[in-house]
């Protein structure tokens, strides 16, 4: 597929730490977003992910992509599951881009069991795109085991609610 | 990271629609729905899920093989027998498997052949940068080179009917970008299974002696030239007309790059990237006021360029260290040096209550000089250990502690080495330092898997591809048929006994083995559920 000029492309930059689910969570938006009828490009540095390193994952979705990677600057959502490596990649950040630091600091007083937030994030994530609830749902239900999926989708709503309600 | 299999894929209910497919997985799943009957491989970032992928793929037997100089072979022997077969390894890998790819250029093959070889820009788990694309002229042999996932998936389709056409093994090269990105990709289904055709004896074919040799070269240097103009004509390479302004010549991921930053730019894309489609370049070439070569690495398309006589601005030397981003290709249009620095990451680690830990902690308390090889072990080099002083290549700990010891032989070098690095090659080395009266130390830091990659089987855990059980080889067996006497095993929790081995093992007269065997953290559970 070609690119086409001035055609909106969505670029979101996961990232955090070996085995905070940073994957899991691009995983997961990919196939929303593939449900919800986008053309999906990722691309993740993962080389040494298992021993602690840093980890991060590019996503792109639009009516076409080119480059897997996002360009510098151009990162519209930086979702980061750790402080530190939020920092890292804040230079890469849109002028109008979006920091998800905030919501980790809320999330780390909301979840009981901080191996859920990569979902949370994605709940938080979801009410800033165009992709309809169900396709997350159903993208959950396809990535996750069936005995944390459940789970997982109330925490997803817990991301949504957080946003809903700094809204109102 | 999600490791699910082609088998799957078919299963599931995206199957006949699109897929998330990363470069890897789509190489595998296009080459199936081309018939692929035989797949070999071992494992290496960013080429590991090829492999895995296909992994009880219907019709296709794939196996992990020993090393990539056997891959190659069983798979080039699949190919004469009649078979579609596949080879596939990290870059590094393929210079093991450099000696039979030289000669099966000259025999040619039957079934079709597709060496797929993953570059690594920007080392993101390697220990260099080399170019690849090197091998294709080197060899003689063609090679094509997708862009994306779904270039991937179509073009190792054509890989195989190029490699039949023209009776040769074709390299298949990507990079990191392709490997490991993943596309949304429209998939269309296994028409035909797997074919194997009869094998002809033919000897002045198969059997690479001076004369039989003579007659094939000749017959390579006229297979280039039939190839050079299928490059003309191959829908592989093709023009996307744009503005006359500016235009680009381009291969692989760095095409992606161009076409985000200059989306109205011509653009002739090169994915027959060699042997060289000289007319198309040369008309693409006259079309355009400005012409730009974009390449990643090494200068191989700038250097054809120059030599057909066209002016072109290629990339500044700067931009021949590391991985191309797409925010490059402004700079490389104005002829800008790279200005980035590597970024630094945080430094990894290895895994808490690993095995290697309590064997580096009792080397670095010991002051040794250690010569090591490639694994996870690796990151002993790094803090807080600090106890690694040497990392080349596969084997070479076992090899260069030989050499260290003919230079100072001071009771104070160690080799050491990983179980699966050991089988793949470790075991000729260390053949190599008895049989020349070497002494000193070798251990094995054995924790049973290929654990860096990502916890493949190898002999000596004695599970196949699949996690089926299979044959085990017994380390301290082949360390004692080599000619070790003094082979011990322990487990490396157990650090008074370690420490009290390697003082022996480094005054000994005569070479030690130690095998330090305690299964990967990461993988253990697996093995269980196995």
């Amino acid at each position: 597929m070609k690119p086409v000029a001035n055609e909106f492309v969505h670029n979101i930059l996961f990232c955090g730490c070996g085995g905070q689910g940073v994957l899991t969570a691009a995983e997961i938006c990919g196939r929303a977003a593939i449900k919800a009828g986008f053309h999906v490009k990722m691309s993740a540095v993962h080389g040494m992910a298992q021993r602690g390193g840093s980890v991060e994952s590019h996503r792109r979705f639009g009516k076409a992509v080119a480059s897997p990677m996002i360009p510098c600057g151009k990162v519209h959502w930086l979702v980061c599951m750790d402080e530190t490596e939020g920092l890292r990649h804040f230079s890469q950040l849109d002028k109008k881009g979006i920091d998800f630091t905030p919501f980790l600091k809320m999330a780390g007083s909301l979840l009981s069991d901080k191996r859920t937030l990569n979902i949370f994030m994605l709940g938080v994530l979801s009410t800033m795109l165009s992709i309809k609830e169900k396709f997350w749902i159903e993208a959950i239900r396809e990535v996750l085991p069936e005995k944390i999926a459940l789970i997982n989708e109330k925490v997803f709503g817990d991301g949504v609610k957080t946003v809903e309600s700094l809204r109102s | 990271m999600h490791r699910f299999r082609l088998t799957d894929a078919i299963a599931g209910c995206a199957y006949g629609g699109k897929l998330l497919l990363s470069g890897n997985e789509a190489i595998a799943l296009g080459a199936w729905e081309a018939g692929l009957a035989v797949a070999t491989g071992y494992p290496g970032t960013p080429s590991t899920e090829i492999l895995e992928f296909l992994c009880g793929a219907e019709g296709v037997k794939s196996q992990w093989s020993v090393n990539e100089k056997v891959a190659y072979e069983v798979a080039f022997g699949a190919a004469v027998g009649g078979a579609r077969s596949l080879y596939a390894s990290k870059h590094v890998g393929l210079n093991v498997a450099m000696d039979p790819l030289m000669t099966s250029v000259y025999a040619g093959v039957n079934g079709g052949m597709v060496v797929v070889v993953a570059d690594d820009p920007g080392l993101h788990s390697s220990q260099n940068e080399q170019d690849t694309r090197w091998v294709a002229p080197y060899a003689k042999a063609p090679m094509i080179e997708p862009s994306s996932p779904s270039e991937a998936y179509a073009f190792v389709k054509e890989a195989f009917a190029i490699s039949e056409r023209f009776d040769t093994p074709v390299l298949f090269r990507i990079t990191t970008r392709v490997a490991h990105s993943e596309e949304s990709v429209k998939i269309k289904g296994r028409s035909v299974g797997p074919k194997i055709m009869p094998f002809k004896k033919d000897i002045s074919k198969y059997v690479m002696i001076p004369d039989n040799s003579y007659r094939r070269h000749v017959g390579i240097e006229k297979r280039l030239l039939r190839m050079a103009a299928f490059a003309n004509t191959t829908k592989l390479n093709r023009i996307e007309p744009g503005s006359d302004k500016l235009g680009f010549i381009v291969s692989s991921a760095a095409y992606q790059y161009v076409k985000e930053s200059y989306p109205d730019a011509s653009v002739l894309k090169l994915g027959f990237s060699w042997p060289f489609c000289d007319e198309k370049i040369t008309g693409f070439a006259k079309s355009v006021r400005k012409l730009v070569v974009v390449e990643e690495l090494d200068p191989l398309i700038e250097e054809h360029v120059r030599a057909l006589g066209i002016k072109a601005r290629s990339k500044h030397n700067s931009y021949r260290i590391g991985e191309l981003k797409p925010e490059h290709i402004s700079d490389i249009v104005s002829g800008k040096p790279k200005t980035e620095v590597r970024q630094k990451t945080n430094i990894p680690q290895l895994c808490s209550a690993c095995p290697h830990g309590f064997v580096f902690t009792v080397m670095s308390q010991l002051d040794l000089t250690v010569t090591g090889d490639i694994g996870c072990y690796t990151l002993g080099a790094l803090p807080p250990y600090k106890t690694m002083h040497t990392n080349l290549c596969m084997g070479a700990g076992i090899t260069m502690h030989e050499g260290m010891r003919l230079a100072h032989d001071d009771n104070k070098t160690v080799g050491i080495i990983g179980d699966s690095t050991f089988v793949h090659s470790g075991i000729t080395g260390l053949i190599n330092t008895v049989y020349n009266k070497g002494r000193g130390l070798i251990i094995i830091l054995d924790n049973s898997i290929t654990a860096m990659t990502g916890g493949q089987g190898h002999p000596g855990s004695g599970i196949d591809i699949c996690g089926k059980p299979t044959e085990t080889l017994s380390l301290e067996a082949i360390c004692r048929a080599s000619g070790v006497k003094n082979v011990d095993v322990v487990r490396p929790q157990d650090q008074d006994r370690l420490r009290e081995l390697i003082l022996r093992g480094l005054s000994d007269a005569e070479l030690s083995v130690i095998i330090a065997r305690s299964p990967c953290v990461l993988f253990t559970k697996r093995e269980k559920v196995l």
